[in-house]
């Protein structure tokens, strides 16, 4: 058996969809025992508009794109945020709901959740009732803007708290062309802030016996991840621009086009010293003698031509071979990775950083690992994303003592169950 | 200063530049004691990088300095001179984290790898963040933010599907290693009050971001998709954009594939529910270009503000893009009291973020970001036993 982290650690987990998700794996991974608890219907996001359309849109992400029977039990992106975690079904609008989430909580360390601010507030399910059935209980919130202020009700995904927090103006190819990040970065950069949180509070209540509520509003997360550009204004009262590709004072800098459709390499040469080994594996070209180049200051000034001249050499090569060539003699570059060549990529490969896991209606498929190696209390793989309600007896049963036949009674009265209602 | 949950917890912090910074400004945040360890003479790099006051660079008025480095005590040490690394070990004696971001195996050169300093001190929690982690064919490689995002998948999928990619926004690949060395360190702090062990944490920066768009992988791995770069489109509804409005940009997310009703209202265009076009996600995504012509007038003459409480009010996903100088306005970060100023001798009343959770039993608390050196004196003779005259030895041998 191995060590883990966070053995005996139970947490009662009400988050959905990516930050709160992410949040409860991480800790699911380090050995948390973590109790998924889902509305019947709130796994619709995933699957309703890719089965509507019975093709391959939506946040569903299907194998070969096809939602099968159980839509629901079948997405990519469900699986991947939902990993040793055990699921059962609840609704917590039902007197029956409430009552059972309040006996999970009194044998639960961690409360956690995602919704806006009312919805916990409607539930009568906040910090101060459900201290009462577990006076040294933990509980987070990662409401979008908090639960106080004007915007305290206001919705946001990713990209609206980007937004307001000041992150999307630091962003683009340039002032006039912003351009938004690929993903949305504050919901993973939640989930580790959360972890983070939980793992305070946590050891907070080993010494002290004490538990506590924390909240935390992702928007204030995001504004503290800029806060050198915080501090910078504060210090010059400047407004800071998007830097695009550019960099403040190096070059070459930037993405260059190589051989192939849309393969590119990403290169940084930063000191006389790397641009001699630049143009050494270039192979000493005549035009980077000339005078335009000869120091860190003239290049950066005639970066322009600089960059066409440099997309001219590795034009001619594959993006992998020019950034060995180079990293090689100390100069960084990267090849800029798709998804596909992620996945394959020789280095997370010999990390073993993806973990193959095996699900019953999808088939085994690589998910990214956790990313902290513990050398003695490495994380481990427990079980798949669990279908839904998959451990309603196991956990309303087995773990609350709810008799057989009340389990029964609250299926047939829809307030538990393995389908969401509308395919009823 | 009340007491704090990390008060306990003493962190020798071997870290420059930005990941490791960011991961011992949070320790210090919660109480933990930490002693930065500078390079004598110039101290951490991140004291050469600006924005500066009026542009005059000056070690103790760095913009990146001041807000990666609150609340630590400085001193200076040279590790990689013999006297040095013997100062480290007494050090590690001391201290219950060691932290550290130098290229692997420099550490292990000079004899203070996780093996010898285990066994100077068992109890030790080391943490290590590193562009590639500590093996792999990637090790050695040199990268910054860039490169990251390059070799994690994410600079792909950023920027116009007509243009080269885009690099993502600076910093964020570093300070997420060191936010995930954070989480490990206090994971292990956790698991020490059990076990009475410390442990070793590897953490590499490529797989900290490489498993931070998730979606797309699954989309490569589910479906065979090669996922483009969409620019401020995605591929799953349209309208799930960025506008022009009359005095800036907005975000929207729309509705997120349910009905749109909200968002033709919002815009006045409840006819659009009728258009053929504009009937289902996929349609939406199909003909972006021609509902965003059918949008844009109505984004054109309304200000952010006016479209941010508009569809707040329609329950629709929308939100501002405001600048840095807006931000601090904002009634919402200040009805909520999250601005922090801290007095500088150097630079004086300085804004900064507060904290970014709030734990009612243990809040992150702050204080100014030390000078060069300001705490030798404190740490070499309160904590080693060194006489004043063996810091004046010391320093005139460049140690410290």
């Amino acid at each position: 058996m191995k060590k883990m982290l966070l053995k005996g650690v139970r947490i009662a987990d009400l988050t959905r969809v990516w930050s709160g998700p992410l949040s409860t794996r991480i800790l699911g991974d380090l050995g948390a025992e973590v109790i998924k608890v889902e509305d019947l219907r709130s796994r619709g996001l995933y699957w309703q508009t890719g089965a509507e359309e019975q093709d391959s849109m939506g946040l569903g992400l299907f194998p070969e794109g096809k939602p099968g029977e159980q839509p629901w039990n079948r997405s990519g992106m469900f699986n991947d945020y939902n990993r040793n975690k055990y699921g059962v079904t609840l609704d917590l609008n039902t007197k029956p709901g409430k009552e059972l989430f309040k006996r999970l909580v009194a044998v639960s360390d961690v409360v956690i959740e995602n919704y806006t601010p009312r919805v916990m507030k409607n539930f009568g399910l906040e910090y101060p009732a459900l201290r009462e059935v577990n006076p040294s209980l933990i509980m987070i919130s990662l409401p979008a803007f908090g639960r106080s202020g004007p915007y305290r009700d206001y919705l946001g995904w990713g990209p609206e708290i980007e937004a307001v927090a000041g992150i999307t103006t630091l962003m683009g190819y340039s002032k006039d062309e912003p351009c938004r990040m690929g993903y949305a970065y504050t919901d993973p950069a939640t989930s580790l802030h959360a972890v983070g949180a939980i793992l305070l509070a946590l050891l907070h209540r080993r010494l002290t016996g004490e538990g506590q509520y924390i909240e935390l509003a992702q928007s204030e997360m995001a504004t503290s991840l800029i806060g050198h550009q915080i501090v910078g204004f504060s210090l010059t009262g400047r407004e800071p621009q998007p830097q695009g590709n550019r960099h403040p004072y190096a070059a070459p800098h930037g993405p260059y086009r190589c051989k192939g459709d849309n393969q590119w390499i990403v290169i940084t040469v930063t000191s006389d010293e790397e641009w001699k080994a630049f143009c050494s594996v270039m192979g000493n070209p005549s035009w980077t003698r000339q005078d335009l180049f000869s120091d860190q200051l003239s290049r950066w000034k005639n970066r322009d031509e600089l960059d066409g001249l440099v997309e001219q050499w590795t034009s001619q090569h594959d993006h992998y071979s020019v950034m060995q060539m180079l990293q090689k003699t100390g100069v960084a570059a990267a090849a800029v990775l798709d998804n596909k060549e992620v996945l394959s990529d020789p280095h997370l490969k010999e990390r073993g950083f993806f973990w193959d896991v095996a699900h019953p209606q999808t088939g085994t498929f690589p998910y990214p690992g956790p990313p902290m190696r513990l050398s003695k209390t490495a994380p481990t793989l427990r079980k798949p994303a669990p279908c839904l309600g998959e451990h309603n007896q196991e956990i309303l049963v087995g773990l609350l003592g709810l008799p057989q036949e009340e389990l029964t009674q609250l299926e047939e009265q829809g307030v538990i169950g393995t389908k969401p209602p509308s395919l009823e | 200063m009340s007491k704090q949950v990390l008060s306990h917890v003493k962190v020798l912090d071997l870290t420059h530049h930005l990941s490791g910074p960011f991961c011992s400004k949070f320790l210090a945040a919660f109480g933990a004691e930490v002693i930065k360890v500078e390079r004598p003479g110039e101290g951490d790099v991140s004291r050469r990088i600006g924005p500066f006051p009026n542009d005059e660079p000056h070690p103790e008025k760095s913009a990146l300095f001041l807000f990666l480095n609150t609340g630590k005590k400085s001193i200076t040490l040279d590790i990689h001179s013999p006297t040095g690394v013997e100062i480290v070990k007494k050090l590690v004696k001391e201290v219950d984290v060691l932290v550290e971001n130098f290229q692997p195996g420099v550490l292990s050169q000079l004899g203070l790898d996780y093996e010898t300093l285990d066994k100077i001190n068992p109890r030790l929690i080391m943490a290590s963040i590193t562009n590639f982690g500590q093996s792999g064919p990637y090790r050695d490689y040199k990268a910054n933010s860039m490169v990251e995002y390059a070799l994690s998948g994410h600079m792909y999928i950023t920027g116009f599907p007509h243009k080269e990619p885009l690099t993502c926004l600076e910093y964020q690949p570093e300070y997420q290693g060191g936010l995930h060395a954070f989480d490990g360190i206090l994971g292990s702090l956790y698991w020490r009050e059990e076990s009475g062990q410390g442990q070793y944490i590897d953490v590499s920066i490529q797989e900290c971001l490489a498993g931070q768009h998730e979606y797309t992988l699954a989309n490569y791995a589910y479906r065979g998709v090669i996922q483009e770069r969409l620019g401020n489109r995605v591929d799953i509804d349209h309208p799930i954009t960025l506008y022009p409005c009359k005095d800036g940009w907005v975000s929207m997310s729309g509705r997120m594939s349910l009905n749109q009703e909200p968002v033709f209202l919002m815009v006045d265009r409840l006819d659009l529910m009728e258009d053929p076009r504009f009937q289902t996600a996929r349609s939406r995504v199909e003909h972006a270009e021609e509902l965003d012509a059918e949008l844009m007038p109505w984004f054109l003459e309304h200000t952010k503000e006016e479209v941010f409480q508009l569809a707040q009010e329609l329950r629709v996903l929308g939100g501002m893009v405001l600048r840095i100088e807006e931000l601090l306005q904002n009634p919402h970060y200040k009805a909520r009291e999250f601005w922090q100023e801290i007095e500088h001798p150097e630079v004086g009343k300085v804004i900064y973020p507060g904290g970014p959770f709030r734990m009612e039993a243990t809040p992150w608390q702050t204080t100014r970001a030390p000078f060069l050196g300001e705490h030798n004196q404190e740490i070499y003779c309160g904590w080693l036993g060194y006489s004043k005259e063996d810091l004046v030895r010391l320093r005139g041998a460049w140690v410290i």
